[in-house]
């Protein structure tokens, strides 16, 4: 692996949960990842950062297999989702995804966003999916919407049905892909809370996101992609405190200070480009 | 005229737009008004009456023009739609689907049921299929034949509203439902296909008053007489009593239907607009 810089995590602590090796993926001529290696152990929360167009959204949906990797294999809680004889669908209801744009079903009710997938893909009956439905709920703290329609709530009390609708089929992994990018800025905390609660619960998660304190704070290792490789990854002090790649650098204070960086920009353009 | 010309002479560039506009809307009345003159004045009134509104005709039709006739109608319709919906659904799945041979066989099968005028389809139906198949009998006798022709090409239509349907439906929708376990057929029972029936209620409904008129067609597959409906009805009715009354009649009836949807349709489609909002 080429990350110079890392500290090695300590693999010899839970097993993994989840196994990215070698991991490729084009989109026609563009090669988006290039050779991501990663391991998420039981119980870890890891961020990923990075720039736009940086593939942190293609690794997350290849890990479920919303992508078909090129090359490479994952492995989710021991079992290879990359072979091509797994039952995916059986290996999707241990795997939670959370999108940006919440992805609600807007034909049913907010119960019957949680209890249709029990249904239909667990084979749960009517009673026990309801409980489990009317538990969740509480969980994210949204009982009261329960008869509302998705149409009807903020997005981010429609992130947390979102979130509310995966936890419902008891998965062991929650991926999350930028689940505060939509919202407006004062509902975001609603939403980072309901994830902090997941991350003290012990749920393994992997959250692609731009919010710095919540990486900071509730993130066990923060991965740090450009370009479609993993540039350095590590516990979060180190990665976002104290980072040790220009790459890394560069991103960060764009991202805090997105002013400074486009005065850097311009005179970096200036440089490279017009010799006086 | 001269009128006009006088006070038009000050304004050497022309009009101004509010008279522009004046005078084109005095334009399309004045054609308006013209038209109803003429057809007034060129029209047979007695005669026209005598043809068309004789209420002593007019009585005799009831009321098995609307227990018979227009029963058959409508059940031939129904039948037609029912059988429409489902076959198109199929076809729209298969014009979607990632096989490529599906795909053409579905994209064969709407150019040449839309292509074709229905009038040749229940020919079709009438005298090529007995000719072609001697022995098989097409179920449900007339009935039977009336859902296949209206079916055959009701299916084309709704194929190509079920697919623009389907994809109207946010990608989003198929990968949440991929992402909880749900398998590509079983997501899209119970979370595209729903979705997609709402967004295409309208054309759909518009495709349900195609088939009620193309149901007059069916009097080409000769029917009993428990087995008329509205257009053969008022035709066999019209020529018995040398009149042409049982037409008009039968017309009524079909706009009795027709208004309400196309009514219930616009009311639809004003409600879709607003959600977009
Ligand atoms: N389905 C697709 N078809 C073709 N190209 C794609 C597809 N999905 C992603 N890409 C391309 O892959 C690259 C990486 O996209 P990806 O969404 O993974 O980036 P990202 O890091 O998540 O960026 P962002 O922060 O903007 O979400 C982009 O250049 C994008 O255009
Ligand atoms: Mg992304």
């Amino acid at each position: 692996m080429s990350t110079p810089g890392t500290p090695g995590t300590p693999a010899a602590t839970g097993t993994a949960e989840i196994q990215v090796r070698d991991l490729h993926k084009s989109f026609g001529d563009n090669q988006v990842l290039k050779g991501i290696d990663l391991e998420i152990r039981q119980g870890e929360v890891v961020c990923v950062i990075g720039p736009s167009g940086s593939g942190k959204s293609t690794l997350l949906r290849c890990v479920n297999l919303l992508e078909e990797p090129t090359r490479g294999q994952v492995f989710v809680g021991g079992t290879e989702v990359t072979d091509p004889d797994v039952d995916i669908d059986a290996v999707r209801r241990r795997i939670g995804m959370v999108f940006q744009q919440f992805n609600l079903f807007p034909h049913l009710s907010v119960t019957e966003n949680l209890t249709l997938p029990q249904r239909r893909v667990l084979r749960r009956d009517k009673a026990t999916a309801a409980r489990i439905a009317a538990e969740n709920l509480a969980r994210v703290g949204l009982s009261e919407k329960a008869d509302a329609y998705p149409s009807s709530l903020s997005g981010g009390q429609q992130q947390r049905v979102a979130i509310a609708r995966s936890l419902a089929m008891g998965p062991e992994v929650m991926l999350f892909d930028e689940p505060t990018s939509a919202l407006d800025p004062e509902l975001v905390g609603d939403v980072l809370a309901v994830m902090r609660m997941l991350a003290d619960e012990g749920m393994t998660m992997m959250v692609v996101t731009h919010e710095m304190t919540f990486a900071r704070e509730v993130a066990d290792r923060v991965v740090f992609m450009d370009g479609g490789v993993i540039v350095e990854e590590g516990a979060p002090a180190r990665v976002i405190g104290d980072p040790q790649h220009e790459r890394t650098r560069h991103f960060l204070s764009r991202l805090l200070d997105p002013a400074m960086a486009e005065v850097e920009e311009e005179t970096s353009d200036q440089v490279g480009g017009t010799e006086r | 005229m001269a009128d006009t010309d006088v006070r038009l002479r000050p304004r050497k560039k022309g009009l101004t737009r509010s008279q522009k506009r004046r005078l084109s809307r005095g334009v399309q009345y004045a054609v308006f008004v013209a038209a109803v003159i003429a057809v007034a004045v060129t029209a047979d009134w007695g005669r026209l009456q005598n043809q068309f509104a004789q209420p002593d005709i007019a009585r005799q039709m009831f009321p098995d023009v609307l227990t018979l006739a227009l029963k058959n109608t409508v059940l031939y319709t129904v039948s037609g739609f029912v059988l429409g919906v489902a076959l198109g659904l199929v076809v729209a799945l298969m014009r979607l689907s990632s096989v490529g041979p599906y795909r053409w066989v579905a994209s064969v099968y709407i150019e040449v049921f839309r292509g074709l005028p229905a009038l040749l389809i229940f020919v079709f139906i009438a005298v090529a299929v007995p000719l072609a198949f001697p022995g098989t009998e097409i179920p449900g006798g007339t009935y039977g034949k009336a859902a296949l022709g209206l079916g055959l090409i009701g299916a084309a239509y709704m194929a190509e509203t079920f697919r623009a349907g389907i994809q109207a439906v946010p990608k989003g929708q198929m990968e949440a439902a991929r992402s909880l376990g749900f398998s590509p057929a079983r997501a899209m029972v119970s979370i595209i296909i729903p979705q997609a029936f709402r967004i295409i209620l309208p054309p759909l409904t518009n495709e349900f008053i195609m088939l009620f008129k193309d149901s007059s067609l069916v009097l080409l597959l000769g029917v009993t007489l428990e087995e008329r409906e509205l257009s053969k009805f008022g035709r066999d009715l019209a020529s018995t009593t040398a009149n042409s009354t049982p037409i008009l009649v039968a017309g009524l009836c079909y706009l009795l239907v027709t208004i309400p949807l196309g009514f219930v349709v616009r009311r639809m489609e004003a409600k879709a607009q607003e959600a977009v909002k």
